[in-house]
């Protein structure tokens, strides 16, 4: 879902991608922020937004779009080590991709009603799964503050058994690493990058 | 590290290892006991050691204000925690190394790992750093660089490349490996110096090369804290300055010369075991011998 808005036929078309269409291989770019920079002061200061959205979510872009031109070649080749070999690559700089792509639209500025607590359905499965919504911050704060090195914690949900769930992943490892059944509602990033 | 505090702390990484190594063979478990709630006398005392320079003194490539959370919060924090989890346990009293090797459980961490590992690999930080730092190594250092990487400029690409391609949080190291095989009757049949080689090496969070039997001699810290409010993303321009102007190359130099003279200690060792060991098996067979010598008079005289 994150990715296909991110990829929307508007973006592909503003940058005459007519030869990546002929190829077949689709190339990615980065995605507007829905805020500027320092509309999430003082929570977020607008330098570390700069850096996050403009140097490194851009570089896990540059790279992911990198990594797959090589992984065409590879394929194209059949050079089969160097297709796995490329797997760090792709689930890094992608991953990255993916995580970020989330993470800006978790977030808004509080005077468009950021940081006010769920309501409605998610509100509710929120206190039927972790008792109430002040149980839920807990949690997500001391998994948050546990993860050792580069990460990322998670609100999702298990389509299968219908259920919340609080997870982390390890670098940029998406949510789904962690079951192919999660899908992931809120992600943070605890990298240090986000928040020194 | 000067003088002998150095010494100790790397024998001991590696003489209690093989111990813990034959016992881990024996279904060693270690017990992970909680405090004990009666005990008045708190030993836990790994302590937070000061970098041996002042925290202005490496700027402007590494500025005072990163030293002072680098140091004092983040290195800090990992002592305070890490003698919290280890009061009124096992592991309580222990050396850093041994408290390391212990908790890496072989890749199966238990809790105390990331702190302990985390202490010992911000000390061997600061140490591998000095104010007017940089240049070239030199002496024997520099004769097994250019041995084992081709060029001392081969060597610093390798060292930056793997410190900029350790993804997420980590290190990368400079480390002397001596031949060695985690297998108990593995013997090397043409054994030489130049198997004992320099490797360069990446590791993941808090890894080092201690949990390898590597003897490190160089470090650079790549956890995003260590280089974000003097260089934010540009982390290739840390690793640049760092290795033209922080480097301690007498420290490594150093390490090196000591990591020699472990090895060769230990393979002096092995072969005095080697050498026991074909004695007693000889004994043995003498031993049958025998016994077939007095079967056969036995014989004659029926």
């Amino acid at each position: 879902m994150a990715l296909r808005s991110v990829i929307s036929r508007k973006t592909l078309g503003s940058l005459g991608l007519g030869f990546s269409h002929a190829r077949g291989l689709q190339t990615f770019t980065l995605p507007d922020l829905p805020y500027d920079y320092s509309a999430l002061e003082p929570a977020i200061s607008v330098e570390i937004m700069r850096l996050h959205h403009q140097k490194h979510h851009q570089t896990y872009i540059t790279n992911y779009n990198k990594a797959l031109e090589q992984l065409e070649e590879a394929m194209a080749k059949g050079d089969s080590s160097a297709v796995v070999k490329l797997q760090a690559a792709i689930k890094f700089n992608g991953g990255g991709h993916i995580n970020h792509s989330i993470f800006w639209k978790n977030l808004i500025p509080t005077s468009e009603g950021g940081g006010e607590p769920p309501h409605g359905a998610l509100g509710w499965a929120i206190d039927t799964h972790f008792g109430s919504f002040e149980a839920l911050v807990k949690k997500v704060n001391a998994e948050g503050a546990a993860l050792q090195g580069s990460g990322w914690v998670w609100l999702g949900v298990d389509k299968e058994s219908q259920k919340l769930v609080v997870e982390t992943t390890a670098n940029q490892d998406p949510l789904v690493t962690k079951g192919p059944n999660l899908v992931p509602l809120l992600g943070i990033d605890v990298w240090e990058h986000a928040y020194y | 590290m000067h003088g002998t505090a150095a010494t100790a702390s790397l024998s001991s990484a590696f003489l209690p290892f093989q111990g813990f190594r034959g016992s881990l063979d024996s279904t060693f478990r270690l017990q992970w006991r909680k405090p004990k709630a009666h005990r008045t006398l708190i030993t836990a005392q790994i302590e937070l050691k000061p970098p041996p320079y002042s925290l202005n003194s490496l700027e402007p490539h590494m500025s005072r204000e990163i030293l002072e959370y680098h140091w004092g919060k983040h290195h800090r924090g990992y002592v305070e925690n890490l003698n919290r989890q280890i009061v009124g346990t096992e592991l309580d009293g222990m050396t850093l190394e041994d408290i390391i090797i212990a908790s890496y459980n072989k890749g199966d961490f238990l809790p105390s790992f990331n702190n302990a590992a985390q202490v010992w690999n911000h000390e061997f930080f600061w140490e591998s750093m000095k104010p007017g730092g940089g240049g070239k190594p030199s002496g024997d250092l520099l004769y097994l660089i250019e041995r084992d990487f081709g060029s001392y400029e081969k060597f610093v690409e390798e060292f930056k490349s793997a410190a900029l391609t350790q993804f997420g949080s980590g290190w990368a190291w400079l480390a002397y490996k001596a031949n060695r095989l985690d297998v108990g009757n593995a013997v090397n049949p043409c054994p030489s110096e130049e198997d004992k080689k320099l490797v360069v090496v990446k590791s993941p969070n808090a890894v080092n090369p201690l949990v390898w039997d590597y003897s490190p001699l160089l470090t650079i810290d790549v956890w995003e804290h260590a280089y974000y409010l003097d260089y934010q993303n540009r982390r290739a321009d840390y690793i640049s300055v760092f290795m033209d102007k922080l480097v301690n190359w007498e420290a490594v130099s150093y390490r090196l010369e000591i990591a020699k003279s472990l090895a060769a200690g230990r393979e002096r060792e092995e072969e005095r075991r080697r050498i026991e060991e074909d004695e007693d098996r000889m004994a043995d067979s003498e031993a049958i011998e025998m016994y077939l010598d007095s079967e056969s008079e036995d014989s004659e005289t029926d």
